[in-house]
């Protein structure tokens, strides 16, 4: 199995129906994507498929035949040693000091960076409307909001 | 400026790191001081260095040891700033670590609420009495986190750490220069000449100072000098998790490490009775299937889906269970349980009997209340990775308490506990789950049999939800009369399964006598009222049950001013001025927060003209007042919530953004809990098992959330919990004050729904 992965090519020795989550997790040791629920309830999983996010739990290997992009490549760059070089919905997380656990995190990122992409100053019913797939059991949405507006400025 | 990734690297490598030269310094000196284990392993020279664990400065600088399970709630920001403030070090460049487990980080405010006075006492005596339990916390040894214990746990004992640190640094820079220490100063990790602009760092002054006698009580910084304490600090664990570079014990990767899950019994206490694990052992990546005990089997393959496909195809038949199957068999049990003796009585003053003697019964305010059981749902299902060798067992997982976890590990594989050795990563969230050893437990039965390799042992969240330590359930009846501004009596029964007498069957903690964890948060209150009665009954069941964030205030914080609400609405009060007169004398502390959510909120009345309700609630858990106010209004979806507003007293606000962050979750997870958290039973076996049929909080259920912090309170408190048992009653009383309905049981969404 071929796939794409931050601009990566990878072959994989996988069956053809496993979620793409853990072949990204456990055959690429690509752990920033995480298991949350398995059944698309919880976002934690969230990846972006040809700069759309799509639930890696849900997607199947041989249906990843797009670009696929995690969170460990989310900046676009290889050097995500400095804050400069970090997408701005990484660095306005930064700036609100959104994750708690940090557990959500990977998953709430790319469903804000995907948010952006298609709309870039969505209001709070936009940004609640597309991030409510995405739960966080530690309670940070009040910085969620605040961060993607303040990440919607910087793109501005 | 490369500090991202050296900060993830270097604080996430799990792996214990020997540092060449390293040194360790300490401080607080008990009569006997305990072993400092980061002298263990040859790490420093155990002669010369004086006590006290909590730093490592090597080439690359000082390491924070903040011995806490980081679940998110920001405790090793908060370590490193205590130390720091002392220290004088750089914040652009701090580092933490966990560090091992170890009795030397033994939690001294665990027993403070032991000392038999109440939270809102705050009178010398008691406060005397609470530092005496101190020594009780030593001789127990525990590293725990939870209880909200952490800032008054680190609060003197970090700073402590620091400031004697910096003592033993200076005085070795005053030796080397030959001056005297007190012209010296520090700063950003260094020891200054002022005088001529001399420079030396901690790291060139480490091995002097080593040999320097460490003060056991160093002198504290004034408050009025905080540079980082009382400020809004950047958390050093936030960047790695915005980059994915976090890691949770889900993430371990070790050489050759095998993956595996489990299945275990759907019936608590419930065995196998027969399986066939054939078509299971069959399918591809599977390295084989262990049965674990009569419970459960595990599963061990190549590949975590592999090994989560397998176990589902395992048949097997379970045992049925010793409890009623279902939730109308098992409430009953409670209700049974009020006619047995109390488990004990909390609060007695005056005469509640010959009170409600005295009166007509129209005059007799009744109500019963329920709660459900409830999981924990971690957002990271639980998960260990363990590796067995002959001589040693290595457990990497997030433990909120190492120290049990590996006392119960050595236990279970008659070895020594040096050598289970615990590696405490980050915690995909805690709440109480991951005070647990259960799961820790598992994987080392489970790397028992993989012959030296590691292995990393995940559950599914169906697993996760349907094998927790369940918050309990409750029934309570109380009755009350009301005087003209204020209730004249309170009688409660509860009754709720005793949680430290579940504990004491699965971890070394004896279950002592009456648990007022059945009762805190209606006992417990500063109540001023003249006849009170507060009992617990303790229905006994297998289900397991724990330590769920708020424990017994998680329910009875709903319970209490649910009918305080209904007490003012009988005599048509304004349930903040009831408050008021209730609080009457007994905690100005508690008064001031009442009063400070009322001017936050606007707040003049619990019915607003547009259509908007208005909920009060104020509850005292872990020594942090806490009031709130919650609006809602009608949809044609359901209720909404607006705005939610909160005071809380913290004593001493160390880190303001990272209070106002905690306090949120708190709310929040307390209202997933109020409106849809949900746990019910059929055939001996949990429904809920996943997100879609037991649902939290989503982002377009949160209003924004006002929170004012207090430091009224003269002993600093924690503030993991106290946001949670008020947000329940606060969002019921208002769903009362838009409705008209008053909702006596959880989840509210069996009765009226949300947006
Ligand atoms: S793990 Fe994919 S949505 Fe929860
Ligand atoms: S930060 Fe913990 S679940 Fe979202």
């Amino acid at each position: 199995m071929k796939l794409t992965v931050n601009g990566q090519a990878h072959e994989v020795d996988v069956e053809a129906n496993m979620p793409l989550l853990w072949v990204l997790r456990d055959e690429l040791g690509l752990t920033g994507t995480k298991y949350g629920c398995g059944i698309a309830q919880c976002g934690a999983c969230t990846v972006h498929m040809n700069g759309m996010a799509v639930r890696s739990c849900q997607l199947p290997v041989a249906a990843a035949q797009g670009k696929i992009t995690t969170i460990e490549g989310l900046s676009g760059s290889d050097d995500a040693a400095t804050t400069a070089n970090l997408h701005r919905v990484q660095q306005a997380w930064i700036e609100h000091q959104v994750p708690q656990c940090g557990y959500c995190q990977s998953g709430q990122l790319m469903a804000a960076a995907s948010l952006l992409s298609s709309n870039p100053s969505p209001s709070d019913a936009d940004i609640d409307a597309a991030m409510a797939g995405n739960l966080c059991r530690c309670g940070t949405y009040t910085r969620i909001r605040a961060a993607i507006h303040t990440a919607a400025k910087a793109g501005a | 400026m490369g500090t991202l990734k050296k900060i993830t690297r270097r604080t996430f490598l799990i792996a214990s790191t020997a540092i060449a030269g390293g040194v360790a310094f300490g401080t607080y000196q008990y009569q006997k001081p305990t072993p400092n284990p980061l002298l263990a392993d040859g790490m420093g020279d155990a002669d010369t260095v004086s006590l006290n664990p909590y730093l490592k400065i090597n080439q690359d600088g000082v390491t924070v040891i903040t011995p806490k399970a980081e679940m998110g709630q920001g405790v090793h920001s908060m370590f490193a700033m205590l130390v720091a403030e002392e220290l004088d070090l750089d914040w652009q460049t701090i580092k933490t670590e966990h560090g091992p487990a170890s009795n030397a980080y033994f939690n001294v405010a665990l027993m403070r609420p032991m000392a038999g006075f109440h939270d809102y006492d705050q009178s010398e005596r008691a406060n005397s009495v609470r530092a005496y339990t101190e020594i009780a916390s030593k001789f127990l040894g525990m590293q725990i986190t939870g209880g909200s214990t952490s800032a008054p746990d680190g609060f003197v004992k970090l700073r402590s750490a620091g400031a004697s640190a910096r003592l033993t640094l200076t005085l070795a820079a005053a030796q080397q220069w030959g001056v005297a220490a007190t012209t010296l100063q520090t700063e950003n990790g260094h020891v200054i000449n002022p005088e001529n602009g001399d420079k030396l760092s901690y790291t060139e002054l480490a091995v002097a100072a080593a040999d320097i006698a460490a003060p056991a009580r160093p002198p504290l910084r004034d408050p009025a000098q905080w540079r980082y304490l009382g400020q809004s600090m950047p958390r050093p664990d936030i960047p790695a998790k915005t980059i994915g570079a976090a890691q949770f014990a889900s993430d371990i990767r070790l050489p050759d490490m095998l993956h595996a899950t489990v299945r275990m019994s759907p019936r608590f206490g419930a065995g196998i009775q027969s399986a066939d694990t054939q078509t299971a052992a069959a399918m591809p990546g599977i390295d084989k299937i262990i049965q674990l005990g009569n419970e459960g089997f595990a599963v061990i393959a190549n590949n975590t889906w592999r090994a989560l496909q397998a176990a589902n195809a395992i048949q097997v038949e379970w045992e049925a269970a010793s409890y009623p199957p279902d939730n109308a068999g098992i409430m009953q049990l409670y209700e049974d349980s009020f006619n047995t003796a109390p488990n004990g009585t909390f609060e007695q003053t005056g005469d509640v009997d010959l009170a409600f003697a005295d009166v007509n019964s129209d005059e007799i305010i009744a109500a019963e209340y329920r709660v459900p059981y409830l999981a924990h749902a971690t957002m990271e299902p639980m998960s260990a990775v363990a590796q067995v060798t002959e001589n040693r067992i290595d457990l990497w997982t997030g433990a909120q308490s190492p120290t049990g976890t590996r006392d119960m590990v050595a236990a279970a594989a008659g070895m020594s506990k040096d050598q289970v050795h615990i590696h405490t990563t980050l915690l995909g969230g805690g709440f109480g789950r991951r005070a647990e050893a259960d799961f820790a437990l598992q994987a080392y039965q489970i790397a028992r049999q993989t012959a030296g390799r590691p292995v990393k042992v995940s559950w599914s969240r169906e697993e996760d939800m349907r094998h927790d330590f369940y918050r309990p359930a409750a029934i309570a009846r109380l009755k009350g009369l009301m005087d003209n501004t204020k209730p004249r009596a309170l009688d409660a029964q509860i009754a709720s399964p005793s949680i430290m007498l579940s504990m004491s069957k699965r971890a070394p903690m004896p279950a002592l006598g009456p648990d007022q964890l059945i009762a805190e948060g209606t006992a417990g209150q500063p109540d001023q009222i003249e006849h009170i009665r507060i009992r617990g009954y303790a229905p006994e069941l297998a289900i397991p049950i724990g330590f769920w964030r708020s424990v017994g205030a998680s329910f009875n914080g709903f319970v209490h001013e649910s009918f305080m609400d209904e007490m003012a609405a009988h005599k048509d009060l304004d349930p903040i001025a009831m408050k008021l007169a209730t609080l009457g004398d007994l905690s100005e502390v508690g008064t001031k927060v009442v009063q400070k959510v009322k001017e936050i909120s606007g707040w003049n009345g619990r019915n607003q003209a547009n259509g908007v309700g208005r909920g009060f609630a104020y509850t005292l858990s872990f020594g942090a007042h806490t009031a709130q106010v919650i609006d809602v209004s009608m949809t044609d979806r359901g209720v909404k919530i607006d705005k939610i507003y909160c005071a809380v007293d913290v004593g001493t606000a160390l880190d303001p953004r990272n209070i106002v962050a905690q306090i949120e979750s708190g709310i929040i997870y307390g209202l997933s809990a109020a409106i849809s958290g949900d746990l019910t039973f059929k055939d001996g076996e949990v429904v809920q098992s996943n997100f879609h049929n037991n649902t939290a909080l989503r982002i377009h259920q949160v209003p924004p959330i006002d929170v004012a912090i207090l430091e009224n309170n003269p002993s600093i408190t924690g503030v993991g919990e106290p946001g949670t048992p008020p947000a329940i009653p606060a969002l019921a009383n208002a769903i009362f004050a838009l409705t008209g309905k008053r909702l006596r049981e959880l989840p509210l969404n069996r009765h009226i729904d949300f947006v």
